[in-house]
């Protein structure tokens, strides 16, 4: 995007699945990956006569969602049936929340890809059932339905679009999913859909002054963090150039719904909205509403325990850590905080804790992390190997570079490996004041010039010291060794 | 005979061991096989399975074990109530074989107390009607008079209890429907207050009117099945969390002395003399007892039967939204798409009158009429129950006419919806405010056609509406008439 200045606009629709043991209305368990319709009864399957009936331990973990983000919470609030037909959703309407949903405002704080933070408005959250699971046949077969999702319980986060890139999307969800799984409030796996997310988008590009916004397009099926990126990136670039082709601004044009194509790297038109779909939204009359008491959310407070940000302030008080440190090792979730609090219980500087998980562990983790366990070292294993460079019986850099690897791939112990390594660092005075003297005699130049007052000559003969022990020496040592010998 | 014993009774003779529960059906069976030729009340009467129950009733007297409170007592069951493993039918195409997983909470409660459950009654399709017309299956008849409509929706419970072919009966009302038809055959139809009885397993119509209530001779009668049917349950998320009073007690003091308010608007215009005339002599019989009797006004009662039918087709519509011959029930054949089969299914499984009741519900809650239909309708909702609890702060008990005719005749209304309509003027302003209402027979008109006295009181207030029902039974014997053709089999009081 070239000539003028073009801002990419966001706002996100996410859903979160809860990790609830059954479902929003009834008894079912909501187990994943189970055999089509194992998981379902009279009222998931929306049979005749049958009522809904709250699970109170769904709205909590919406509650504990609310209080995390700093949002309003309703203390009355109601329950709406959304209609619309299909076959996925057995009583062809979904219990979902309209006009009074349980948590209105907050926000979400995400790191800012030069550093900084930003803050993510929320426009709401609030609670509904899942719909089941339609599968369509290839060869134009019949479709069939499962209903085992149907009516897990789902929060559905509003953002306002104050996102403006793709990265800063992904930033979002990647917070948003840290936040969940630190809470149990979800595990968030998208591949199994507990995470799924709908962007609204659009461009403003400002020309000669003049401020043009494209009209806004809701891009659908995103179940990938990774997706959600591709998808804000080609779809800003295309209204882009479409804007450049026709010059059509927000509200000349019907709303369009479009999908990700993942493999195409492309979206596709679904639907042209002419208006809004009618979903003839009304109070379900089979529920009633649900009254937030203090106590209950005091409750839930409990539960929630130290927010992030209460945290990451102790961090900087108790133990000195910088803002950033402190901060970013509180946003990278539960697990990091645990092992953190683990180093430290083994006696590391809490300092050089964080500086070694943020730098070194979190650099060489893979995959989900969803616990200390998934971290790739235990905390004893990696504070002996801080202990060994605090002792300078190892350099930093062979530390880092050469035996933490090594100790992750095959989970020896650090000194185990430093040794077969020969890496060990030789703290015999006597075999560095040898080799000292060796370099003031043969390097004398250099020794007369730092003599003489010139205090850089030192960075060479130190140089030269160390190369002859192959790094062996701690510098420290050999720094102080050089100084006693050329003054005294 | 035992046909025209009262429940309590023959639960009494089946406990004491005097007459068999196996006696009991055989007894009502062979009525109710022959004379439902004449009246076509029920949908489904399978005499094995009713002898079967009535069999594990001796069994369980013979064996020495605790009886239920109904124990041996047929009781006749609207097809609205899910059954497990009955077909359940709503009287509707639409789900024409469809037999529930599950059953019904009063379906549970009457089995565990040892009732006879006796077929299957017939209905309004989905209880939308006042004349039991609209059933995809038969028409019933009144048993008064064959050429009569028994009223509706519950018109197959109202004539298989008028007819002694069951001596209860379960209906529901979500306007009028128990009261309405109950008053067109002479019996006593309850309405609860919304709450008192789960709907779980009651196929919804309009699930914030809709309520279970008993259908019965005595008053005596439909206070023991109401208190074998209330109470709390965690499956019905509206059940009131409450103690149940003793019902029955309430209604042995049969006592008339209470203050009683008659609304004035319930005596207006479209009131039959034929109906003004009985109804204002039974409320003498209440101030001849010690009774106050005083006019009051329920202003917006005149206005409730249009939110009624704005409220009621609006949870009709979203309500009967899952009928779409996907997952259960009747399907259309051949249909070309998802969209075709789904409009296919609902344009042959539904009947006229419930697609009427579709469309008007999906218009008031569609957007851009919402506000201006349905909201508005929420709103004077609440003021129909603001009347309500200002005249209940003055009086016990609301005495007036059930409906304003008596039963009309079979066709004479089906083309003119609005006049069917106007049949529920005077129930409806009990569903939506919630409250308890009884309709017991107080007189006939010149040709000999019962007439009902409707007595409303207080949300959670039945012992009152108990009491009063009660009192008026002892003092009267409108209920212990039979229909001359009941007569002409050979029955006798």
């Amino acid at each position: 995007m070239s000539d003028s200045q073009v801002r990419t606009v966001v706002g996100l629709e996410v859903h979160v699945q809860l990790l609830t043991a059954t479902k929003l209305f009834c008894g079912c368990p909501t187990t994943f990956g189970k055999p089509p319709n194992s998981q379902t009864c009279p009222v998931c399957c929306g049979m005749p006569g049958v009522l809904p009936v709250l699970n109170r331990r769904a709205f909590e973990l919406g509650l504990k969602a609310a209080l995390a983000v700093n949002g309003d919470i309703a203390r009355f609030t109601k329950w709406d049936r959304k209609h619309y037909f299909y076959p996925d959703l057995p009583k062809n309407y979904q219990i979902s929340q309209y006009d009074l949903p349980f948590c209105v405002g907050g926000d979400i704080r995400i790191p800012l890809e030069g550093g900084g933070e930003k803050a993510v408005r929320l426009v709401r959250i609030h609670l509904e059932e899942d719909a089941g699971k339609n599968t369509h046949s290839d060869t134009g077969g019949d479709s069939l339905v499962d209903l085992n999702r149907a009516g897990t319980p789902l929060l559905e986060i509003v953002t306002e679009p104050d996102m403006s890139s793709p990265d800063e999307a992904g930033a979002f969800l990647e917070t948003v999913r840290t936040m969940m799984r630190d809470l149990d409030i979800s595990d968030c796996e998208m591949q199994e859909g507990s995470l799924r997310c709908d962007a609204n988008i659009n461009v403003h590009v400002e020309t000669d002054g003049k401020v043009f916004k494209t009209p806004i397009v809701e891009v659908k099926n995103l179940n990938s963090i990774k997706m959600v990126e591709r998808a804000i990136a080609h779809e800003a670039q295309r209204q882009y150039e479409q804007w450049k082709k026709d010059g059509k601004v927000l509200g000349q044009v019907p709303k369009q719904t479009r999908g990700w194509d993942d493999a195409k790297g492309q979206t596709r038109i679904q639907r042209e909205k002419e208006e809004v779909a009618d979903y003839r939204y009304f109070p379900e009359p089979d529920l009633v509403p649900v009254v937030v008491e203090d106590a209950w959310i005091d409750a839930v407070r409990k539960e929630v325990g130290e927010s992030s940000s209460e945290r990451a302030a102790r961090y900087q008080e108790a133990y000195g850590l910088s803002k950033y440190s402190a901060e970013t090792l509180v946003a990278k979730g539960k697990a990091g905080v645990q092992y953190f609090e683990a180093l430290r219980e083994l006696g590391v500087e809490p300092k050089a804790a964080a500086n070694w998980i943020l730098n070194d562990l979190y650099a060489h983790a893979v995959g989900r992390i969803k616990a200390v366990d998934d971290l790739p070292t235990p905390p004893a294993r990696l504070a002996a190997l801080i202990g060994m460079v605090k002792e300078n019986k190892l350099n930093l850099n062979d530390a880092r570079e050469k035996v933490m690897p090594k100790m992750i791939a095959s989970g020896e112990a650090a000194d185990v490996i430093a040794k077969r390594l020969g890496l060990e660092v030789v703290v015999d005075t006597g075999a560095i004041d040898g080799v000292v003297d060796e370099v003031i005699r043969d390097m004398a130049a250099a020794a007369a010039d730092y003599r003489a007052g010139k205090e850089k000559a030192l960075g060479s003969l130190v140089g030269q010291v160390m190369k002859r022990s192959k790094g062996k020496f701690p510098p420290a040592l050999v720094n102080e060794a050089l100084m006693r010998k050329l003054k005294g | 005979m035992l046909i025209t014993k009262t429940a309590s009774e023959l639960r009494r003779l089946i406990a004491s061991g005097e007459v068999s529960a196996v006696e009991v059906a055989t007894a009502f069976l062979d009525h109710a096989e022959r004379f439902d030729e004449k009246v076509s009340a029920f949908l489904r009467l399978d005499r094995k399975k009713v002898l079967g129950q009535a069999q594990a009733v001796d069994g369980k007297r013979s064996r020495g074990e605790a009886l239920g409170m109904l124990a041996g007592v047929p009781v006749g069951i609207k097809d609205i109530l899910c059954e497990s493993g009955e077909t359940t039918t709503c009287a509707s195409k639409i789900l024409e074989h469809y037999k529930p997983p599950y059953d019904a909470h009063v379906i549970a409660r009457l089995k565990s107390e040892d009732a006879i459950l006796f077929g299957r009654l017939n209905m309004d399709e989905f209880a939308m009607g006042s004349s039991t017309e609209n059933s995809a299956y038969k028409r019933t008849r009144n048993p008064w008079n064959l050429a009569c409509v028994p009223g509706g929706s519950s018109g197959g419970s109202a004539a298989a209890v008028a007819a002694r072919m069951v001596p209860l009966a379960l209906g529901t009302d979500t306007g009028g429907s128990i009261r309405q038809p109950a008053g067109c055959t002479g019996i006593v139809g309850l309405k609860p207050t919304y709450g008192r009885v789960s709907r779980y397993g009651l196929i919804a119509f309009a699930s914030s009117l809709d309520q279970i209530g008993p259908m019965t001779h005595e008053v005596d009668d439909a206070a023991l099945l109401l208190q074998a049917i209330s109470g709390h349950d965690r499956r019905d998320s509206t059940s009131a969390p409450l103690d149940v009073p003793n019902f029955i007690d309430a209604a042995k003091k049969a006592d008339g002395k209470l203050r009683i308010g008659v609304p004035k608007e319930y005596f207006g215009e479209g009131l039959r003399p034929n109906v003004e005339a009985p109804v204002r002599e039974a409320i003498k019989v209440f101030e001849k007892a010690g009774a106050t009797v005083k006019e009051v006004s329920l202003p917006y009662s005149s206005v409730s039967l249009a939110v009624y039918y704005l409220v009621a087709t609006a949870e009709a519509s979203s309500n009967l939204a899952r009928y779409d011959g996907t997952h259960y029930g009747f399907s259309a054949k051949d249909g070309a798409n998802l969209e075709d089969l789904v409009s296919r299914s609902r344009g042959e499984g539904f009947g006229a009158e419930v697609k009427r009741r579709i469309l008007l519900g999906a218009f008031a809650l569609s957007a851009g009429y919402r506000d201006a239909y349905y909201v508005r309708a929420l709103q004077v909702r609440r003021l129909i129950k603001n009347d309500y609890d200002r005249v209940f702060q003055e009086v016990d008990v609301l005495l007036g006419p059930t409906a304003p005719t008596a039963a009309f005749c079979i066709g004479e209304k089906c083309e003119d919806p609005m006049a069917m309509y106007l049949t529920d003027v005077y129930t409806v302003g009990a569903n939506l405010a919630g409250l308890p209402g009884v309709s017991i027979p107080c007189g006939f008109t010149s040709n000999e056609m019962p007439v009902g006295l409707q007595i409303q009181a207080a949300a959670f207030r039945e012992e009152l509406v108990l009491q009063a029902a009660a009192f008026y039974q002892r003092e009267t014997d409108w209920h212990r008439r039979l229909p001359r053709l009941v007569e002409e089999t050979g029955v006798r009081a």
